[in-house]
Formats: C-alpha cells, sequence, structure tokens
C-alpha cells in the first residue's frame, strides 16, 4: 500500500519549515551548500551597501538586499518543507514506539524488564496483546503479527520459528498465540529507529552523485564569481564604475541557485517517496543506484506469476467429452481445498457452468492427496440409479498404474496430450472414472496480467529481465517466453544466483534482485540493489540494502522508477538552472552599460523599463522561480519509462529550451508589474 | 558574399570530411606501438634506434602520472634548450646576418611559447632569428609540442576505451612514433608542395632589391651619436627620406611552414607570416594551408571513433566541431563583407566590405576563413590582421579561442579539449536519462567533473585575471595603441590567445615588454600544462574503471541530439564566462561603430 503525499500547502508542514528557513541562515548550515552561502554572502554585502548608501539609491540596494535574502530562505524553505514531510511521517511512526514492558526470559523464568533495557541476544516471550518489544527472530511457536504500524496494511500475517517467515519487527502487535523471540539488534538501532532517522533525514549523507553535481554547482560559483570580480576593473578601464550591489545581482543571477537552492530538498524527497511506498532503503546511495540498474533478477512466484497454478484447459481423451471431464474434474475437486483445487472446480463452472452440486450425500468418500498415491479423488456410492463411482485426479503415471490396476486401458492419445501439456510448461493432470481415462486438466502457471507490457517497458528503459525459477527448464522457458521476460534461470540454487550476480557485474551491469530466504542473504548482499522481503528472515532483511514492508516483489520495478526520477529531477534542474543565464544576461548585462553607452540600447531586447527596474526584475525573477519549483523538486519530474534518447530530447526541449525561454517571458512580466507599482 | 566563395566553403568542408578517415586510420596505426604502416621498412630500424639510445622499452606502458611526468620532464628540458640557444644565438653559427642575442623576458616568453604550442610572437622573425634559432629551437618544438599534444589525446582516448588498465602508453614511444611516422613525412611531402607554389627554401644571406618607384618616408632626425633629437615642444624633429631598396628576407622557409600548419603551431618565419607572399605565395598554397590546420585534428576525431569502438560518437564530435566552425566562419565573413558603416560613409568600396589589413591577393572571404579555422584550432598563423578586421569579425576568433580552441582544435588539444565538453555534457543531460552519467561506458563520478570544472575554470581564471590585470595596470595600458573598447579587446585577445596557446594576435598592442612577455608566457604555461594535468588524471581515473555494457537506457553520445546538445553546450559554457568581458569589447565596440565612432 501506499500513503498519500500530504498537500504542499498543508499548513502543519508550512509553518514549522518558515521558521526552519531561518534557523538555516546559520553559517555553519550554510556552508555545506556553497551556492546558497555565496548567495548568502552577496545578501549580507548588498544589505551593508545599503545601509552606507545615499538616498536616491537607498531605495533600490535595500530592495535588492530583501529579494537576495528571500532567494536564500526560499531554498532554506524548500530544504525545511522536504524534511517536514518526512517527519511527519516519522511522528507517526514514533507513536508506535511506545515504552513497553518485555518479557524476557531468564533462565527458564519470566521476568518483567523495560523494552529499552534489552541487549541483543535476550530471549522475549510474546503472547496475544503484547506489542513485541524489539527486532528479532522468532525461535519458538508460531503466531499472527498485526503489523499495521510499519507497513500500513490492517491483515495480520503470520510468524513462526525456523523457515523464511522468522523476523518480527519492534512495535507490532501479536494478536494470537505464543512465541519466543531472540532480540537481534539493540535499542536505537532497530528497524523503526533506522526508519525513523531515514525518514527525518537525520543521518542523510551527499550520495556519490549528489558530491559530484556539488562540485559542479561549486565550480560554476567560483567561475561566475571570476567573470564579476574581473568586471569591476574592465568597467573601470571602460569609465564605469560598476557598483557592488550591481555587481552582486549578476553573480546570483549566474550562479545555479535555482538547483543549488533545491539540491538537497530533491534528495529528501526521493527517500520519502520510497518510503511512501513502504520501502525503506539503508542509504540514500541505495535509491540513486536503483536508477542506474540494467539488470532486474525477479523470482517467478509471486512476482511474475501468481504463486499457484491453475487449471485452464480440459482436454478429454480422443473421442471423450470435454464436458464429462470437467464434470468428473469437478467432482474430483470439490473438497479440494487446495488452490489448484478450486481453480479446477472454478473453470468448470466457467466453461461448462456446471455448479457445484451436493456430493451424492453424506457416502461420498473423499480421498485426500498423499505423496505416496500422488492422487486425490472422490468415490461416490450408489444412487438415484446411479453406479458407484470412484474417481481420480492426479499425476499422469500414478493414474496410469491406477487405472491399469483396476484393469483398464491408457490410451495412447492421452500420452500424447500429457506430453503436450508439459512441453507447453504445464502441469497435466489426468482424470479417471473407474477404469476409463477421461482426459486430461491442464495446470498451468497463470503470468500476471499486464506483466508483459510492464517488461517490454523496462526493455525500452534499457532493463534486462531475468526471470528465477525452481522450474524445470522446459517449464521455466514456456512461462519465461509468457511472460516475456529476457532470459530466465531454472532450477535456480541461492548459490548460482550468487553466481549469476556476480557474472553480470563482472560484465559491468548493475543487478538488482529481491529475495526472502536466509539462502537469498549472499545474493543480496552480492547485488547493487537487494531488495528484502518484510516477510522474510532477519538474515534477508539485513543483507539487502532495501526492506520492502509490503513484501511486494513487484515493488522492485517501482524502486528503479524511483531512483531514475530522483537523477532525472537533479539534471533537469541544474539544465533549466544554467540555461536561465541566457535572458539573465540580457536583463542586466544592456542596464549595466546603457549609462555608458547609449548606443547599446538594441541589445536590451526585451525591452525592460530602466536600469534599474531590469536589475531588479532578474534578481525577483531568480528568487520566485525557487519557489516556483518547490512542487517539481518534491514530486519529480514527470517519468515515463523509454528509452534514453527520447527521454533526453523530451527533457533538453523542456528544461533546457524551456529553461532559455520561460525567463525571459518571466522577467519581461515583472519588469512590467514593478515599474507600474512604482517599486522603482 | 559570393556564391563561388560559398562553394569554396563546401569544398574545404568537403575535402575535410574526405580526408578524416584515412589520417584517422592512419593514426590508429601511428598510436598503437605495435602498429604497421607502410612506413615500416625505413623507419622502423629508426625507431628501435632512437628507442636503444634513450634506453626506452617500447612495450613498457605507463600510468597517468608516469606519462605526465614524462611529457613535463621533456618540456622543461626542452624550454631551457631553447632559452638558451636565443640567449647566445650572436654567438653560434648559421647566422648570417649577425642578428644580436634576445633579451631574457623575450627568451623566456620565446621558449614558453613554442614549448606549449603557442607560438606567440612578441618579435618579429626576420629581424630577430637567426637561421640556427628558427630550424633547431623553434622548429624542434613545433615537432615535439605538436606530438605532445596527439599523445595526450591519444592517452585520454585510451583511458576512454581501456576496461580496468590503469596503463595509458607510453609516452617516449608516441613521441617518437608520432615524429617519425607522422609529422616528419608528412612535413616533408608539404615542404614540397609548398616549394612548388614558391615558397623559399635555402641559407641565403638576405637581399635587397632596388624599387621601382622610391619613397619618401618621415624618421626621426639623429644626431652623430644616434641619438634622437628633439624640437623646442619636446617632440622628435622629423627629417624626410627617400627609400630606393627594399631588404628582402631569406632563409629555409618551406620546411618551418608546413610543420607550423600540420602542428597547428602557427608561429610565422616572417613577421607577416602567412600574409608574406613568400610565405604564402598562391591561392592553392593558401587553400592548402588552411586544409593543413585542420588535417590532423580532423583525423583524430575518427582516432577516437575507432579506437572506442564507436565510430557514430566519432563522427558526431566530427559535425559538432564543423557546424560550430562554419557558423564562426559565415559569421565572420559576413561581418567582413559587411564592412564598416565609416567607410561606407565615405563612399570608399562599399561593395568590397572591410578591406583593411588583409592582403589583395587573398581579399575578404579567404581572410575570413583563414582567421576561423587558425583560431578554431591553436593555429595561429594568420594571412590578415585581425586587428583590423570590424569588430563583430574580430570576435568570432577571439571566441573561438575562448570556447577552449575545441572546434577541431590544436593537434590533439582540440580533441582532449572537447572532450572535457563532452564529459561536462554527458554529466548534466545525462542525469536527465535517469542515470548516473556514462560516457561510451565509464561512469562520471565527483573525480570527473572535478578535473573537468578544474580545467575549465584555469582556463577562465587565466584569461579573464590576466586581461583584468592589464586594463587596471599601467604595465598592461602601456602596451595600448588603440584607445577604448578596441584596446580592450587587444588585451583580451592577447591573453585569451596565450592561454588557449594559438598565438594570433590583435597585433596593434606591443607586446615585447618584460610584463607583457612575463605575463603572457606565464599564461601560456597555465593554459597547457595546468589544462594537461587534470586531463590526464581524467584520462587515468577513466581507465581504471570497468566498461559498462550499453543497452536502450545508455546516454546516447552520437546521432542529432547529441551533436546539438555538445555544440550548446560548448556555445553556453563560452559565453556565460565570457560574455561582460565580450560585451564591454567588441559587443560596444560594434555599437559604437554603427555610430560612426572608431577606435
Amino acid at each position: 500500500m501506499t500513503h498519500p503525499a500530504p498537500s504542499l500547502l498543508d499548513p502543519s508542514i508550512a509553518r514549522p519549515a518558515v521558521a526552519e528557513a531561518f534557523r538555516k541562515l546559520h553559517p555553519r548550515l550554510m556552508i555545506s551548500n556553497p551556492v546558497m552561502f555565496v548567495t548568502g554572502v552577496g545578501a549580507l554585502l548588498t544589505t551593508l551597501e545599503a545601509c552606507r548608501a545615499a538616498a536616491p539609491e537607498r531605495g533600490f540596494t535595500l530592495q535588492l538586499a530583501l529579494w537576495l535574502w528571500f532567494t536564500v530562505l526560499f531554498a532554506n524553505f524548500a530544504e525545511a518543507v522536504a524534511e517536514g514531510r518526512g517527519k511527519a511521517q516519522a511522528d507517526s511512526l514514533r507513536k508506535s514506539r511506545k515504552e513497553a514492558l518485555a518479557r524476557q526470559l531468564r533462565g527458564g523464568a519470566e521476568e518483567k524488564v523495560p523494552a529499552a533495557a534489552l541487549q541483543k541476544g535476550d530471549l522475549v516471550v510474546c503472547e496475544a496483546r503484547d506489542v513485541i518489544p524489539g527486532d528479532g527472530e522468532v525461535i519458538e511457536g508460531i503466531a499472527s503479527v498485526d503489523e499495521a504500524a510499519i507497513t500500513g496494511e490492517s491483515a495480520p500475517v503470520i510468524r513462526e520459528s525456523g523457515g523464511d517467515r522468522s523476523a518480527v519487527t519492534g512495535g507490532t502487535k501479536v494478536i494470537s498465540d505464543r512465541i519466543v523471540i531472540r532480540i537481534t539488534s539493540e535499542r536505537g538501532n532497530t528497524f523503526l529507529d533506522r526508519m525513523i532517522a531515514m525518514v527525518e533525514g537525520a543521518r542523510r549523507q551527499k550520495t556519490p552523485n549528489e558530491i559530484a553535481l556539488t562540485i559542479l554547482l561549486s565550480a560554476l560559483t567560483l567561475v561566475f564569481l571570476l567573470v564579476c570580480v574581473t568586471l569591476k576593473p574592465f568597467g573601470l578601464y571602460s569609465a564605469m564604475n560598476f557598483p557592488v550591489p550591481v555587481l552582486v545581482a549578476l553573480l546570483v543571477c549566474l550562479i545555479p541557485t535555482t538547483i543549488g537552492g533545491l539540491l538537497s530538498a530533491i534528495g529528501i524527497s526521493g527517500i520519502d517517496r520510497l518510503i511512501r511506498r513502504n520501502v525503506l532503503a539503508t542509504s540514500g546511495r541505495a535509491v540513486e543506484a536503483a536508477g542506474d540498474i540494467d539488470v532486474l533478477l525477479l523470482d517467478k512466484t509471486g512476482t511474475i506469476t501468481f504463486g499457484n497454478r491453475m487449471a485452464t484447459e480440459f482436454l478429454p481423451a480422443p473421442g471423450g467429452s470435454a464436458e464429462r471431464l470437467a464434470d468428473a474434474a469437478q467432482l474430483a475437486s470439490l473438497a479440494d481445498e487446495t488452490p489448484e483445487g478450486r481453480s479446477i472446480a472454478i473453470l468448470a463452472k466457467e466453461r461448462y457452468q456446471l455448479r457445484g452440486r451436493e456430493l451424492g450425500g453424506p457416502h461420498a468418500r473423499f480421498i485426500p492427496f498423499t505423496a505416496q498415491t500422488r492422487m486425490s479423488g472422490v468415490d461416490l456410492p450408489t444412487g438415484e440409479g446411479r453406479p458407484p463411482r470412484s474417481i481420480r485426479k492426479g499425476a499422469a503415471d500414478a493414474v496410469r498404474a491406477h487405472v491399469q490396476g483396476l484393469g483398464g486401458e491408457y490410451p495412447e492419445g492421452v500420452a500424447r496430450i500429457v506430453q503436450e501439456v508439459s512441453r507447453a510448461g504445464g502441469t497435466p493432470l489426468a482424470v479417471s472414472d473407474g477404469g476409463e481415462v477421461l482426459g486430461v486438466i491442464h495446470l498451468k502457471d497463470v503470468v500476471k496480467g499486464g506483466i508483459r507490457d510492464r517488461f517490454a517497458q523496462l526493455r525500452r528503459m534499457g532493463i534486462r529481465t531475468v526471470m528465477i525459477t525452481g522450474d524445470n527448464p522446459l517449464t521455466a522457458a514456456a512461462i519465461a517466453a509468457e511472460a516475456g521476460v529476457d532470459d530466465f534461470m531454472a532450477q535456480a540454487t541461492p548459490e548460482a544466483k550468487l553466481q549469476r550476480i556476480r557474472a553480470e557485474q563482472e560484465a559491468g551491469h548493475l543487478v538488482a534482485m529481491t529475495g526472502d530466504g536466509t539462502n537469498d542473504a549472499p545474493a543480496l548482499a552480492q547485488a547493487d540493489v537487494g531488495v528484502a522481503m518484510n516477510t522474510g528472515t532477519q538474515a534477508a532483511r539485513e543483507a539487502g540494502n532495501m526492506v520492502d514492508l509490503d513484501s511486494n516483489p513487484t515493488k522492485l520495478i517501482e524502486i528503479v522508477e524511483i531512483g531514475k526520477q530522483l537523477l532525472m529531477t537533479r539534471g533537469a534542474l541544474t539544465t533549466f538552472s544554467i540555461a536561465n543565464d541566457v535572458a539573465k544576461y540580457f536583463a542586466i548585462l544592456p542596464a549595466m552599460l546603457m549609462g555608458t553607452f547609449p548606443a547599446i540600447a538594441p541589445l536590451n531586447i526585451m525591452h525592460l523599463q530602466s536600469p534599474s527596474s531590469a536589475i531588479l526584475s532578474a534578481i525577483i525573477f531568480n528568487a520566485l522561480i525557487i519557489i516556483a519549483l518547490i512542487p517539481l523538486a518534491l514530486h519529480g519530474v514527470a517519468y515515463r519509462p523509454a528509452g534514453a534518447l527520447s527521454i533526453l530530447r523530451r527533457n533538453l526541449l523542456i528544461y533546457g529550451l524551456g529553461g532559455i525561454l520561460v525567463p525571459f517571458a518571466g522577467i519581461k512580466l515583472i519588469d512590467l508589474a514593478i515599474t507600474t507599482l512604482h517599486w522603482v | 558574399m559570393q556564391s563561388r566563395d560559398w562553394l569554396q566553403l563546401l569544398l574545404y568542408v568537403a575535402i575535410l570530411a574526405a580526408i578524416t578517415k584515412p589520417i584517422g586510420l592512419y593514426l590508429v596505426q601511428v598510436l598503437d606501438a605495435k602498429g604497421r604502416t607502410w612506413l615500416d621498412p625505413i623507419v622502423s630500424p629508426l625507431e628501435r634506434l632512437t628507442y636503444r639510445i634513450l634506453g626506452i622499452d617500447p612495450t613498457q606502458g605507463q600510468t597517468w602520472r608516469e606519462y605526465t611526468r614524462g611529457m613535463l620532464l621533456l618540456s622543461v628540458v626542452s624550454c631551457l634548450f631553447t632559452y638558451a640557444l636565443l640567449r647566445l644565438q650572436h654567438l653560434l653559427p648559421l647566422n648570417p646576418q649577425g642578428l644580436g642575442p634576445l633579451s631574457p623576458d623575450l627568451a623566456f616568453n620565446t621558449a614558453v611559447s613554442f614549448t606549449t604550442n603557442t607560438n606567440w610572437q612578441s618579435y618579429g622573425g626576420e629581424g630577430t632569428m637567426s637561421y640556427l634559432s628558427q630550424m633547431l629551437a623553434l622548429s624542434l618544438h613545433n615537432f615535439t609540442s605538436a606530438a605532445v599534444g596527439i599523445g595526450i589525446a591519444a592517452a585520454l582516448v585510451r583511458g576512454i576505451s581501456q576496461h580496468a588498465n590503469p596503463r595509458l602508453g607510453n609516452f617516449w614511444v608516441d613521441l617518437v612514433r608520432t615524429t617519425y611516422y607522422l609529422l616528419l613525412p608528412a612535413c616533408t611531402l608539404f615542404a614540397l608542395v609548398l616549394v612548388s607554389q614558391g615558397m623559399i627554401q635555402n641559407f641565403a644571406p638576405y637581399t635587397k632589391a632596388r624599387l621601382i618607384e622610391p619613397m619618401t618616408v618621415q624618421v626621426e632626425k639623429k644626431n652623430d651619436k644616434g641619438e634622437t633629437l628633439l624640437g623646442t615642444d619636446g617632440k622628435p624633429l622629423l627629417e624626410a627620406q627617400t627609400i630606393t631598396e627594399q631588404v628582402i628576407a631569406q632563409g629555409p622557409m618551406a620546411s618551418q611552414v608546413a610543420i607550423k600548419m600540420l602542428g597547428t603551431n602557427g608561429g610565422g618565419y616572417a613577421n607577416a607570416n602567412a600574409a608574406h607572399p613568400y610565405e604564402n605565395p598562391t591561392p592553392l598554397s593558401n587553400f592548402l594551408q588552411m586544409l593543413s590546420i585542420f588535417a590532423i585534428g580532423s583525423g583524430l576525431t575518427y582516432y577516437l571513433g575507432r579506437t572506442t569502438g564507436n565510430q557514430a560518437h566519432g563522427w558526431s564530435v566530427w559535425a559538432a566541431m564543423m557546424a560550430l566552425f562554419v557558423a564562426g566562419a559565415v559569421v565572420c565573413w559576413g561581418a567582413e563583407a559587411g564592412g564598416t558603416p565609416g567607410t561606407q560613409a565615405m563612399g570608399l568600396a562599399s561593395a568590397d566590405g572591410n578591406m583593411e589589413g588583409k592582403e589583395v591577393r587573398f581579399g575578404i572571404f579567404n581572410s575570413a576563413l583563414f582567421a576561423t579555422s587558425t583560431t578554431a584550432a591553436s593555429c595561429g598563423a594568420v594571412n590578415a590582421m585581425h586587428d583590423s578586421f570590424t569588430p563583430l569579425g574580430g570576435l568570432v576568433p577571439l571566441f573561438n579561442i575562448e570556447l577552449g580552441e575545441v572546434v577541431v582544435g590544436g593537434v590533439g588539444a582540440g580533441l582532449y579539449g572537447m572532450l572535457v565538453f563532452v564529459i561536462l555534457a554527458v554529466f548534466i543531460a545525462g542525469l536527465m536519462v535517469g542515470r548516473t552519467p556514462e560516457y561510451l561506458g565509464k561512469k562520471i563520478g565527483a573525480y570527473e567533473v572535478k578535473m573537468s570544472m578544474l580545467a575549465l575554470l584555469i582556463l577562465t581564471l587565466s584569461i579573464l585575471g590576466f586581461t583584468a590585470w592589464a586594463a587596471a595596470s599601467p604595465w598592461g595600458i602601456a602596451g595600448l595603441n588603440n584607445p577604448g573598447p578596441h584596446g580592450l579587446s587587444e588585451m583580451l585577445y592577447a591573453f585569451s590567445s596565450a592561454t588557449g596557446n594559438n598565438g594570433s594576435a590583435f597585433a596593434g598592442l606591443t607586446t615585447n615588454t618584460p610584463w607583457y612577455n612575463v605575463t603572457l608566457g606565464i599564461a601560456m604555461l597555465v593554459g597547457r600544462f595546468l589544462m594537461i594535468v587534470p586531463i590526464m588524471a581524467i584520462a587515468g581515473s577513466l581507465a581504471m574503471k570497468r566498461l559498462a555494457p550499453a543497452s536502450a537506457g545508455t546516454f546516447p553520445v552520437s546521432g542529432g541530439t547529441f551533436i546539438l546538445l555538445l555544440i550548446g553546450t560548448v556555445v553556453l559554457i563560452g559565453a556565460l564566462n565570457f560574455l561582460p568581458a565580450l560585451a564591454l569589447g567588441p559587443v560596444v565596440e560594434h555599437f559604437l561603430a554603427g555610430q560612426g565612432r572608431l577606435y
């Protein structure tokens, strides 16, 4: 499930963010963002100049200073809003972390201790209505657990010792039965703690890509600083003494304040978007890596197919009727509660309008499936003029032995059908009535609807999908072909998975996979993005770098999209920010030179009213664009699965060309507004 | 702008396109220590002998640090050698004119200038350099500095194409092979072609010719001791002098010119450079010289494509370069053909455009085309006075240099400069496709971005920093012969040319002063070596990385979108860095010229 994002104007977030924006003016916090730091210093310089300036200049300089401060504050506000949205979610998580008493087992005796005092390795007991005191592993018993606190999912889940469903999370609640848990992480480092820290951005570190971008932006800032500083002597040579505030205005317009101001908000909101989809990443780096993935290893079961095989066809023996086969199959399956059995009854109903009937009275005897007989069925006594019936369904060779044992014949045609079904990747189930073979039920792994399109999308994005399955190669190939995956691994063992990941990485690919069992842990750790299912073992959850609280393997595809969207948003805003400079030059340079060289008037292509209004308009545009782009930074740029070339074209057009054109219109409009309002 | 000129432009680009592949294929062999060429039977023994004498193991690959160290060692030693030779030329042979030694600052400036492939000349060749100085000191650098550029470009390309292998080839092998297999044979051939066009190649003393029409000039009056006599107003007294003879310089010109053009050095044998009748005798020699500026640089783009296994990428880089070149040439040509409002007002031959400072034999189009190509590449040879171009016509060569001379560019230097822009373009736009930016399978990380931006920052710092100093200091202003915006353009051009290792000049500036010689010398050193070191660091870092296989999600580095992106990045970054300075120089001058004010 996903949590809806709060509205941007949600006062509970916006109001504290305003205060936070001012608090972030502290130089120690500002220095981590060189672009905004330079802007801040410029604002300070301009303010000082405004204090010294004489009356006619003062008003203009003061307005400049004000808008420069706004630029810094808007950037701080953007970051604060992003953090605030995370905090709101963290608070709701924190509520579930009530101080509880734990029932610790010491030498067989139970003892009540505060949950906070629990150490790694301690054993605790939980019974119905107990809150599980910390992350751990079930070592004894089985219980149903309500994990709504962290997943938002109200249906309880089963947790039991051994196997792949042994991990429990602190803060969740046992609703039935009794389990003994070994605590696996200490207070402060539990799943919930990490989740809260992640959401709040408390442990946020710059990701590799963010670092590279920060270097680029800082270097650009240095270049423009150089441009503006040298403009002073160039001006003096040309008999023009450019005032400091004007040079500062030019500098702030040129340096990439738009992306500089929104960079951290983009990063925070990327993680926030993941968490809203109930995925917890251990680091921002993992989210970024998700965007780079080009090989996806997907488990067949649950991701590509519905977990169970289903009946899809009734294939009568030569000369027999499909309806009779369906009828017998349905009778044999009525008491069969397995998904396969139910699917047979349903198919019979859908295809032949056969309703579930009262079964020949109370004497009907059901033959359950056993590993020895590999058959199930029903024996019906005589009644209403019918002879007694003995219907069986099961593996083809078991039914053959059964029929031949009764002196019946196993027709050649049926054997052929059985072979065909196997070859198509299905499971054949033969049905017999007494000594007669009626035909074959085609059981099949049913591929999820729409998954084929999803893989086609991934292929267009340059991502290769590999299906992992324990099936034999024949079955695997058939399902792979139907689902449209690019490759498959049949009879996959954990070692084979690990090998495969290593081989792909050796060839330069970045690999993502999902897993839940303990034996998946090495592969999860090796993969560039390893998404552990929340229902999985603690080992798996520790090994991966993300945990999906919904335990939905398909989520991997969404994670990749979020990673890509994060990088795209950064690139788009950087391009936009740099492209904006063209228009700003056309606003400010003519304004600076017009006084001494009126001849250059034709360069004022926007026909801005006066030099002061031109400079002020550019600065105001520069500040307002940050506010205008906060929603884009928080939601990410629109993402469509497509090849790199078409995405590039589209984004270059919108953010590159758009970035050149938009400020021309924006600055002109602001110029009209402020001259009408007589600000200058 | 006549149709025959358009035809020539078309022919020029078409021939360049045609020679790119063969030259590129030849370069692939030359830049591979095990490569095979048809010169092997003659040159191979010589090559092996050289390795034996120098103690080089040609199979030994070098890391980027070792490679760079070798390059720096060669540069330092050869620079000192040249400095010594220029200071001592009066004591050395092959000096029939008995020319004296160069001053320390001029010798420094010249030694640095030729070491860095700049060939900025604060002196006039005929009146300063002995034949030995020309042939040994300057010519040596013309070869080695060109070979160094090609070697660095090759090392970077190897770094891009290699899979997790830190060895970038061997600097000494690249140097020897480039010189022996490429530059020496090509220059020999080209020199012969130039001689066939009438270019001189001799050791004769300068000859005197009697003027058919004696002319009278005003010269300063001097007393017996050679001191200038001053009048009552404190100004020198002038007297009329009738000139009946002219000294015509001689010397080994064709051999110098061949490498000057092919190695994009640009340092003229004569002061008038390629405008001199000996140094550029015919229209054909002019056309061939223009072609030779781009020949190797153009071939290197093919080498890039071939070596990285992505020929479409090589051609895309070539196409971006050509588009930038043609755009510049057309603007420059248009501006020159349009002439100046001032001359038009006087009714002076407005149909012919601005002929001031141009050789009548070449005319507007060939002067504009030569100026554009010599600055697009870091050649710097000139066949017209750039200083006399119209403001916008002069803006094109200046802007070309400030873009980093990446439009084909200097041999090697153009390619490695362009690849810095490619890396920046791929980084910014690469993010927009939703993956960590990737260039030809190599991830572009913080280190590559840092080094690329460092190179860019150094370029900007040197050009703007030194020009600002010149504009604000008495030493800088002292060199000016023209006031106002044009004076600023001259200073800006000088430091752009030095930093960009171009060597051409807005020659209205007197730069043979200690201050200019030293600052320009530093700018040349900065522009050459502080560019090369970060670029080699990028090569080393990329070389260590794994090659990721391409997929539909990979950033496309070929095709129309990429070409436009690359052009956009180059122009945008160049424009954003230099627009204010250019606005105060050529742009203001242009608008003032429209009002009839000339500088």
